[in-house]
């Protein structure tokens, strides 16, 4: 049957027994059932790999929680990485994480609601703009590590920033900044035209139309998606290692300038040790990670639950 | 409006229109703004390639293109240097066939249940699920393939090393079912319902409208997907780096240590690598042949898109 595939429906149809054989006849009955029974074969085996990928999300959960769990305590937040797992801590990849997630939503935020603006409300249809569009979707496809090796020769070499946490920011910035553009786009572009159109009767400029009557009702759709943006730049590790970013840190950063660590670039270190009881503590720093994240989608999914009842046309 | 004689009711003011002019030059000024910002993704573009350019001539200025593509050895970190860049590309190779061998039955079987045979109900609870599992930090993939799944795999197969490209794809393969599974539901989901319809109506049942109208109809979205998913495991870096070893290796056994080309970068900026040395320079020709292989695959996805979509509007 697989080999009908392009054929219009009414051959098709012949080929199904359908035209050929009078209903009626225990023959279309005895086809009709296995016709029938081959929807329920495949509807257990989508049932079955959806319960495969679940499950392996479910294991993985589990695993990590029974992992981790015995070693979180106040000491593992608030202690820096040592040489011995059961003094080792987090506190220096929390700290850098949070300086990088706050430098990078601070330079792709504007850029990219700015650009997402500019091509969603400004951008007349030509070649230049129908360029910048395809060049951000192919963006989001290159690897993140590729990115890592732009901020390397870009921001480490040529700009001297060093292995600092401002050459971190903005080599993710330049990774997430695609996923801004494309989520503010379909926020703005989800804003009535009629808004548009009465700001514009009422003579005021394109400029004073976005900024006054299309910008706050677009901002939560915005919003929501700077929040999973920073998610991804919380949990990417391959760039900033790339960078050179440091495995093993005693302290936190003070100003941008500064040497830095992650989160993931903590667990990574952690999880290639050779040691079991570093292994456990990399689950425990994998439960602090997911439940940021968790927190930061909740927070996301909440935004976007909350506005969508409050704005109606 | 043809307002260029002052008419009676309204006496010409040089004022207002000297505000006018104000005002469409704030706007004018704006919009260059913006069109700067659009334009980021243009010079992040541009970006790359110069810096992929540089490194990598610098590279093939000590090394011939022969060798690159003619060896199957790579020990730029020896004394004796080799530079064949298959014993990378071979294990990217392995490791993104494993993955794909998972993830596009389990995906696309997931797709066609959630657009054609879930009640809504199964998919408001199953969806987001999906999102979670593709929301996971990778480093957290790599390190349950090393922990847990290679632990696992090696009571059933006899020879299986603690780093292996098996268990690296295979939890590969679980990450990149949420992507081929969203993205081809997408498109099966856009498929207009009276297609569907058509063929109930003439009675076909379920899994006949599901395979023969459905499928074919959103097969150009379904292929995308599998294509962006097998760009995404050749891109993907943290859980090969973690899982699959640091050992390049001209192999297809997927029981022992490899090293792809993303994990390759990422064991030299573990290192102290000076800039300017061939070491130095490898990681940026290893990542120009992957920002190549990744580009192929994409532009493809996007021009079969094109090619083979099917309008019916």
């Amino acid at each position: 049957m697989s080999a009908r595939n392009n054929i219009p429906v009414a051959d098709m149809v012949e080929g199904m027994g359908v035209a050929q054989l009078a209903p009626g006849t225990d023959t279309f009955r005895g086809q009709l059932v296995w016709r029938h029974r081959k929807g329920g074969i495949f509807a257990v085996l989508g049932l079955l790999s959806l319960a495969i990928a679940l499950a392996m999300l479910a294991v993985l959960v589990i695993d990590i929680l029974i992992r981790g769990v015995p070693w979180l305590n106040w000491g593992f937040l608030t202690s820096f990485d040592s040489r011995f797992a059961e003094q080792a801590g987090m506190k220096a990849g929390i700290y850098g994480s949070l300086w990088l997630i706050g430098l990078t939503i601070l330079f792709s935020l504007p850029l990219g609601v700015m650009g997402a603006i500019y091509l969603e409300e400004y951008a007349i249809q030509n070649r230049l703009n129908a360029f910048i569009r395809i060049n951000i979707t192919n963006l989001a496809g290159i690897p993140s590590v590729i990115y890592g090796l732009l901020g390397l020769q870009v921001f480490v070499r040529w700009m001297q920033l060093d292995r600092s946490v401002l050459a971190g920011a903005l080599t993710m910035s330049l990774l997430v900044l695609p996923i801004i553009i494309v989520a503010s786009q379909e926020a703005i572009r989800a804003v009535p035209p009629s808004l548009r159109q009465a700001s514009l009767a009422l003579g005021a400029t394109k400029w004073q139309t976005v900024w006054h009557h299309v910008l706050p009702v677009a901002f939560p759709g915005i919003l929501t998606g700077n929040i999973l943006a920073a998610s991804r730049a919380i949990g990417e590790t391959a760039p900033l290692i790339t960078i050179g970013a440091l495995t093993y840190l005693r302290y936190t950063p003070t100003g941008p300038l500064d040497f830095f660590t992650v989160m993931p670039i903590q667990i990574f270190n952690w999880t290639s040790r050779a040691q079991e009881e570093f292994h456990d503590l990399a689950a425990a720093g994998i439960i602090i990670l997911l439940v940021v994240l968790l927190g930061m989608n909740a927070v996301a999914i909440y935004l976007r639950q909350r506005f969508r009842r409050k704005v109606r046309w | 409006m043809t307002n260029d004689a002052p008419t009676a009711g309204a006496p010409f003011r040089p004022e207002s229109l000297r505000k006018n002019f104000r005002r469409d030059l704030d706007d004018r000024i704006i919009q260059s703004v913006l069109f700067l910002a659009a334009a980021v993704g243009v010079v992040t573009t541009f970006g790359i390639i110069v810096s992929l350019a540089t490194e990598t001539i610098a590279f093939f200025r000590q090394v011939s293109l022969a060798e690159y593509l003619g060896d199957t050895r790579w020990t730029p970190l020896f004394s004796s240097k080799r530079f064949g860049i298959w014993a990378l590309i071979s294990a990217t190779l392995l490791t993104s066939l494993i993955a794909m061998l998972i993830a596009v039955p389990v995906g696309l079987i997931s797709s066609i249940y959630l657009s054609e045979f879930a009640s809504s109900r199964v998919r408001e609870v199953v969806k987001p699920m999906l999102e979670v599992l593709a929301g996971v930090p990778t480093v957290v993939y790599g390190f349950f393939a090393l922990t847990f799944v290679t632990p696992l795999l090696q009571r059933f197969v006899p020879g299986l090393g603690t780093f292996n490209s098996l268990s690296a794809g295979v939890v590969m393969g679980i990450m990149i079912v949420p992507l081929i599974s969203s993205l081809s539901e997408d498109s099966l989901s856009s498929v207009p319902r009276a297609l569907r319809e058509g063929a109930y109506a003439v009675g076909a049942t379920r899994y006949e409208v599901a395979t023969q109208i459905v499928v074919p109809a959103a097969l150009s979205g379904i292929v995308a997907s599998v294509i962006l998913g097998l760009s995404r495991a050749v891109g993907e870096t943290m859980i090969v780096a973690i899982a699959a070893g640091q050992t390049p290796n001209f192999t297809l056994d997927p029981r022992v240590a490899v090293e792809t080309m993303t994990a390759y970068i990422v064991q030299v900026s573990l290192g102290d690598t000076p800039t300017g040395s061939i070491e130095y320079q490898t990681i940026f020709a290893v990542g120009t042949t992957l920002f190549l292989m990744t580009f192929v695959l994409n532009i493809f996805s996007f021009w079969f898109i094109k090619r083979f979509r099917e309008v019916y509007d």
